[in-house]
């Protein structure tokens, strides 16, 4: 007894090292390595180490203790925000404007989605929030890595909020000479 | 409008020197208002039959710690004048899926009961109870006086059932839906509460997952001028949260929203302003989605809180470090494991008055693929942190991936007082990782200096010489949850043997059997209820303590057909009320 129990310990220590893509908290197939429910009655399937498919994981339900609305709030949450918790901060001017803001550049999904932010954001500064304001008369620009004034939305979204560093947005004939044509 | 005792005639007219009072029964009944506990009006109820039934006309408050342990018509029979209710039904395993769901405690039958035994009930506040929405508006249309809802970890219910409450319950004063599982069919149901409905103190819809009409909800919380409660879901957003603040700056408790990037926020002044307008704030909770851009404009409110619950807020340590040093008078801490051991000891160095600390594991099932190697969280070190930075802490829940015999004896060392003590070191059966032995030191330290422990829940690689040291020390304990431990019967038994108040006791996965469950026989009726789950106790064994004992419902819950002679998962619990009657197909009662 003793021997089938230090051996199931062992099982679900080395079972918690396999990868799985499985849902958490739900018990793995009965072909895998499952720790705990059957420990105390059949002999632990050894044989079936390498029948077990690579995806279950040997997750034993309700471990650990963790209440299933928090798990859902978890996991609802990391489809929101990115993971590792650190936003990507940057300063953005806006010529005429009396203060700068600052944006999460994860927070946005692309290009699109940060210049509404920006139109939001300076609306209420844009030069006493006149009518007949065109946006296309200007232009929404970033200094790079290499202290390099690009224009937004030449490269990938990807790379460029791994290489932005501040934005400017600049108005009027300063923007003519970065805009580009279309 | 509380029933009258009528002067019952024969039998209770007693001559005067028999009687142990020489007051009259009014007299002791406007006394015993005063006593509150229920223990001590249970007390009271064992002096003499006067007391007894003086006792029983003067009590506005039952708690029923185990909804089968006793009928709602034994209720209403012996406790005429009840206002509030307090139920709680399925085991607590049943919140890590250890329970199937059609399991029971359903609140109807009790409703049923009571809408003609007390139909001035004023409040409500169940556990782990089944809620249909039948139930709930047969309890908004049946109790026209009622006034607080409290649904923690119950399910059953759908948003249709809160919109019965909104609609009907004219005078409500709390609604509390907290961590409860609900079908979530929209946000409606806070439209429903009437416009002349001003009576609202506390409302708490924080898990809710679909938006409610923020116009509704603002124009309650204006009119609503007692409210002092107020836990929003992450649906509402930073601007609208200042809004809500600045239309209810007497908040007590707050739960907030989404505390991220919001464009529509006109500043982080007037944020903080409305934060700061909250002079009352002793409780934050919420933060969901929090980017620390943010977190500062909390500061100003922070400097009388005394919990702050930040269980679902990934913040870093740093953050967490420049967070804390404004909530001096802070007593209890809720917060995930993302701000590791750097996070705790900043706790540790600010928050000298620190009664309560729960650490919650990020990443429990380890999904994150970590790139640097290692997985974060909180270790033994943190721990230690604490403990030495705030003396006053008696209540634990610490999830680690690794943790040490010696830390633990430290961390008792430097906080004798504790009451609670509950470490979960996830990976299970690990033992101490310095020095490969068991953990039972570490639990054996815990018994040893805390000496007021109540409640103790065990990890890692256990002997049954931790449980030894558990039935020699630790006298005061009274619920004890224990998985994956333990050697031989042994180890039960010495629990049950040695800890005298000994009211709950859960376990799973552990290698106690028939010897180890008989050996409690004379105990399980001076205890709640007892638990066990994948264990080696057979059917045969618990048919034994079933027929010994016939005041205790032992009941067997078999979901697969296979096996006949183990008994996998084995409730037994003290009742009046005999076996149950509505029990699924699955709980076999013995």
């Amino acid at each position: 007894m003793e021997a089938i129990l230090d051996n199931f310990k062992f099982k679900a220590a080395r079972a918690l090292t396999e990868l799985t893509l499985g849902p958490p908290g739900v018990i793995a197939p009965e072909k895998s390595s499952v720790v705990g429910q059957k420990c105390n009655k059949r002999a632990l399937p050894e044989k079936n180490d390498g029948a077990t498919s690579p995806v279950a994981k040997a997750q034993v339900v309700g471990w650990p203790p963790v209440r299933a609305y928090r798990m859902n709030s978890f996991r609802a949450r990391k489809g929101e925000v990115d993971d590792d918790g650190c936003g990507i901060y940057v300063k953005v001017s806006m010529d005429g404007a009396p203060y700068l803001r600052k944006v999460d550049l994860k927070a946005y999904n692309g290009y699109k989605e940060l210049r509404g932010a920006l139109e939001d954001m300076f609306k209420c500064c844009s030069l006493g929030g006149e009518e007949g304001y065109d946006e296309s008369e200007y232009a929404i620009t970033y200094e790079d890595k290499d202290g390099d004034w690009m224009l937004v939305g030449d490269v990938p979204w990807g790379m460029f909020i791994s290489s932005c560093k501040r934005m400017r947005i600049m108005k009027g004939s300063e923007a003519r000479g970065l805009s580009s044509s279309a | 409008m509380a029933a009258k005792r009528k002067k019952e005639l024969e039998g209770e007219e007693k001559p005067q020197e028999n009687r142990i009072s020489t007051f009259p029964d009014e007299v002791l009944e406007r006394v015993l208002v005063f006593v509150k506990s229920h223990k001590d009006r249970s007390a009271v109820s064992l002096v003499c039959k006067d007391w007894y039934n003086a006792e029983r006309w003067s009590r506005t408050h039952v708690f029923i710690g185990n909804c089968y342990s006793v009928s709602p018509e034994m209720v209403a029979r012996r406790f005429p004048n009840i206002r509030s209710l307090t139920l709680k039904g399925k085991p607590r395993f049943y919140d890590f899926n250890l329970v199937p769901p059609e399991w029971g405690a359903d609140i109807h039958s009790w409703l049923v009961i009571f809408a003609l035994a007390y139909p001035f009930l004023e409040e409500l506040r169940l556990k782990r109870m089944t809620v249909t929405d039948d139930s709930l508006e047969y309890l908004a249309r049946s109790f026209p006086g009622f006034k607080a809802l409290s649904l923690v970890s119950c399910d059953g219910f759908s948003t249709n059932g809160l919109a019965s409450v909104a609609s009907y319950c004219r005078n409500l004063t709390e609604l509390d839906i907290q961590e409860s599982g609900i079908d979530d069919l929209g946000g409606s149901w806070l439209s429903c509460f009437p416009d002349n409905f001003t009576s609202l103190e506390a409302l708490n819809f924080a898990n809710l997952h679909s938006e409610v009409n923020f116009d509704s909800l603002e124009r309650l919380v204006a009119r609503c001028k007692s409210l002092r409660v107020l836990k929003v879901n992450k649906h509402v957003t930073l601007e609208q949260l200042r809004r809500l603040l600045i239309r209810a700056p007497q908040l007590m408790e707050l739960g907030t929203g989404s505390f991220s990037q919001d464009h529509k926020l006109r500043s982080d002044t007037e944020l903080e302003n409305a934060f700061s307008n909250c002079k009352n704030l002793h409780t934050i909770s919420g933060l969901w989605v929090v980017s620390s851009l943010y977190l500062p404009a909390l500061y100003p409110a922070c400097s009388n809180l005394t919990f702050l619950n930040l269980s679902y807020a990934p913040l870093q340590s740093t953050e967490l470090a420049k967070l804390l040093p404004s909530c001096p008078l802070l007593r209890r801490l809720w917060v995930l494991d993302t701000v590791e051991d750097k996070g705790l000891e900043a706790v540790g160095s600010s928050c000298r008055l620190l009664e309560e600390l729960r650490v919650f594991p990020a990443d429990p099932f380890d999904q994150e693929i970590m790139l640097e190697g290692g997985h974060s969280g909180v270790t033994e070190s943190g721990f230690i942190s604490v403990s030495e930075g705030c003396p006053n802490l008696h209540y634990v829940l610490y999830f680690c991936r690794q943790m040490t015999n010696v830390a633990v004896a430290t961390v008792v060392r430097n906080c004798p007082n504790f009451t609670h003590f509950r470490l979960c070191i996830m990976n299970m059966c690990q033992p101490d990782y310095l020095t490969n032995e068991p953990m039972d030191e570490a639990f054996g330290a815990v018994v040893k200096s805390c000496t007021k422990l109540r409640r103790l829940a065990v990890s890692g690689l256990l002997t049954d010489c931790a449980f030894e040291y558990i039935g020699t020390y630790a006298k005061n304990l009274e619920t004890l949850s224990v998985a994956f431990a333990g050697s031989s019967d042994r180890g039960m038994q010495c629990v049950l043997q040695g800890c005298p108040k000994l009211r709950k006791l859960e376990i799973r996965d552990s290698p106690f059997g028939n010897a180890a469950l008989l050996s409690g026989l004379e105990r399980y009726e001076s205890m709640r209820s007892l638990w066990m789950s994948a264990c080696k106790v057979t059917m045969s064994g618990c048919r034994l303590l079933a027929r010994e004992m016939p005041r205790l419902n032992v009941e067997v819950i078999k979901e697969d057909e296979g096996d006949d002679i183990q008994a996998e998962k084995v409730y037994v619990y003290r009742s009046v009320a005999g076996p149950r009657r509505d029990a699924p197909p699955f709980v076999l009662t013995l």
